[in-house]
């Protein structure tokens, strides 16, 4: 994983509360075997007319959408199924944060697996966030500091430990095989 | 001083700790069964293969085939061709992968094949006091029999493979307690679906929650899977209900129980689990089972729910039910009763056990599905499907007009081709009602199986208790 120290960008808006998986990336594109490509998939049902043309009024579809590597979304992103094919479909358009007054937890074990920074910010600010589509935002990761376009900045939560993975871009895999003396003797007592 | 008193959830998360958390890191936690499926491994072996490395314990990991696969005999076992190409690359990836990492598979055509979260308990691999995880969110329906159960990512299910563990937080504990009697024609899915109304969709977030009173009591096992199954729906990763004599009752016998002396022993450490009196939840909340009807959603989340002889709610100024009732075709104010439906499934892991078919059946015997109306029936597991032909229960669905399948996921998530077309109402015994998630276009009422089967009969949403 490339380590993740900050991220300056406008950010996409979609305003909408419990936006689950089946969302992100519906079921019928799940039939895939490997990470890569999914992009395309990104929101299919709201993004494409059933004849797959863009719906010219959804977000991803405006000018500039691609260059916008922040989503901020309602509350409850992320609710539902466990598909890592969530994240996958968000990192390969090229959205490295998501930014909500809430975020589900297995979407947010995945995303941070993945190099994506679950940002959950207070009512207030997520507000203000969906009510200013493209703003310019900065993710400080080493600070845990969202900084808007006037200079206020909000801490959000983020455990030392994938904080810690993010900055070095370490991969947790790599943590937990350096672990199997202790995973060995566990087994011997169990 | 006496040891603090423990939640059941305290005892499984202590005992499986191979290091304890601290502020810099999480902890270090064991899992006893690892389940997984064609869908959510494929990228986790690659992850082995890209790094040289085995899966650490075989014997721990089950694989099976249920969400892409097809339902159609011809396609099982006839012969035929699997009619999706991608789905047919799942099935043989998942071959390849359990050939060379010598990982046992529970292959299409095994008899014991089946819904994952169906055959874990069916097999009695799915045991109190274990940790259990798949890459399948719904894993939170093993916590039924006390096992601590939750959903992962493919990542992490490379991680299980190659460690046997997982770096996890230990999430907060929630108290579900229900007290009351479920009245004749209300069902297990009904409370959960009268549960998750109450705490909201994501009420359960950072929390494990255990069901707990006389109410969850008087629940057999098929009943608390359907509760502990969709436990997610309220955003908590997994659900539990202690052991008791109905959980062992349940599991004496089957073919992956312990036996003889380690049965005896095993369950003495069974008995040990229950939380203690006096033990603390980070929250509790009361629900009361008497005053619960047969539930149905309107919606497109689990939580928008209500009672089948209620309106579809009316708030001006509420953008997310307005969305909703955009994608669903109400309007605020309808009585659900009477709402029109086009398909009725019958089906899914929250609700395709036997006592599931049993129930469905009873509504339909001797009697016809709605004509124009498409129902599907499709068992949760092949031992499932055995044990309902034995008892004739085929026989009700096909004389009544209704498709009888193999076992999988199916209309559930309509990765397979199981489909509701565009526009139309299904009244599903499944666990999701989101946009899309039954087909692109397709309209989710989520119900239990006598709701289901009483609907299919009148081809509008009816309440069973009129034909019971």
């Amino acid at each position: 994983m490339q380590p993740f120290t900050s991220l300056s960008s406008r950010t996409l808006v979609l305003p909408a509360s419990n936006i689950d998986t089946d969302q992100i990336i519906p079921a019928r594109f799940l039939t895939t075997t490997t990470r890569s490509g999914l992009g395309r998939h990104l929101f299919a049902d709201w993004r494409y007319q059933p004849d797959g043309t863009p719906r010219a009024d959804f977000a991803l579809n405006q000018p500039g959408a691609s260059a916008c590597r922040i989503l901020v979304t309602g509350r409850n992103f992320g609710c539902g199924s466990s598909r890592e094919h969530a994240p996958w479909a968000l990192l390969d358009f090229g959205v490295r944060a998501v930014v909500s007054s809430e975020i589900a937890d297995i979407f947010k074990s995945n995303a941070l697996k993945n190099g994506l920074l679950p940002v959950i910010v207070d009512e207030p600010t997520s507000a203000w966030l969906i009510a200013h589509p493209g703003a310019e935002i900065t993710l400080d990761v080493a600070r845990s500091l969202l900084t808007r376009p006037d200079g206020t900045a909000v801490n959000f939560p983020l455990e030392p430990f994938a904080r810690h993975c993010l900055l070095r871009g370490l991969d947790e895999l790599d943590y937990l095989l350096e672990r199997s003396g202790e995973i060995e003797a566990f087994e011997r007592r169990a | 001083m006496a040891p603090a008193p423990q939640t059941l959830f305290d005892k499984v998360w202590q005992r499986h700790e191979v290091s304890a958390g601290n502020a810099d890191c999480p902890a270090v936690l064991y899992i006893d069964l690892h389940l997984i499926h064609e869908v959510t491994s494929p990228q986790a072996f690659t992850v082995l293969r890209e790094r040289g490395l085995r899966v650490r314990r075989p014997e721990l990991t089950l694989a099976t085939m249920d969400h892409s696969i097809p339902t159609l005999t011809a396609q099982v076992f006839g012969g035929a061709p699997i009619a999706l190409d991608s789905a047919a690359r799942q099935v043989r990836a998942l071959e390849r992968n359990c050939a060379e990492f010598a990982v046992e598979l529970l292959g299409l055509t095994h008899r014991e094949r089946g819904i994952v979260h169906i055959i874990g308990p069916e097999l009695g691999l799915t045991q109190p006091g274990k940790t259990i995880v798949c890459g399948d969110s719904h894993t939170s329906t093993h916590g039924a029999l006390g096992a601590l159960a939750f959903g992962i990512g493919s990542t992490e299910v490379a991680h299980v493979l190659a460690t046997q563990c997982l770096l996890q937080r230990k999430p907060r504990a929630l108290a579900v307690n229900v007290s009351g009697s479920l009245r004749a024609g209300v069902s297990a899915k009904d409370l959960i679906l009268a549960i998750i109304a109450r705490l909201g969709v994501s009420g359960g977030t950072g929390h494990v929650i255990e069901y707990r009173g006389e109410t969850i009591r008087a629940l057999d096992m098929d009943e608390r899977m359907t509760v502990c199954n969709m436990s997610i729906e309220a955003g908590a990763r997994a659900g539990l209900v202690a052991p008791d004599e109905t959980t062992y009752a349940y599991l004496a016998g089957r073919p992956r129980t312990p036996r003889g002396d380690d049965w005896q022993r095993a369950l003495a450490a069974w008995r040990e689990l229950p939380s203690d009196p006096g033990a603390r939840f980070d929250r509790e909340v009361h629900i009361d089972a008497d005053g619960i009807e047969p539930m149905i959603t309107y919606g497109t989340n689990p939580g928008m729910a209500i009672p089948i002889s209620g309106s579809v709610p009316e708030r001006p100024g509420d953008a997310a039910l307005a969305r909703a009732l955009s994608y669903m075709g109400l309007s605020a104010g309808q009585p659900i009763r009477e709402q029109r439906v086009n398909v009725v499934f019958i089906g899914s892991c929250t609700n395709a056990r036997l006592s599931d078919l049993r129930a469905a059946a009873s509504l339909l015997r001797g009697r016809r599905i709605a004509s124009g109306l498409r129902m599907l029936v499709v068992p949760g597991s092949q031992q499932v499907k055995r044990q309902a032909e034995a008892e004739g229960l085929d026989r009700v669905f096909l004389e009544a007009g209704a498709e009888w399948r193999e076992s999988g996921c199916s209309m559930c998530l309509g990765m397979n081709g199981d489909v509701v077309g565009r526009g139309e109402y299904a009244v599903s015994t499944s666990n999701r009602n989101f946009e899309g998630r039954q087909g692109s276009g397709a309209r989710t009422l989520l119900a239990s199986p006598l709701t289901a089967a009483a609907s299919a009969v009148r081809g509008r949403v009816t309440d069973p208790r009129e034909l019971m």
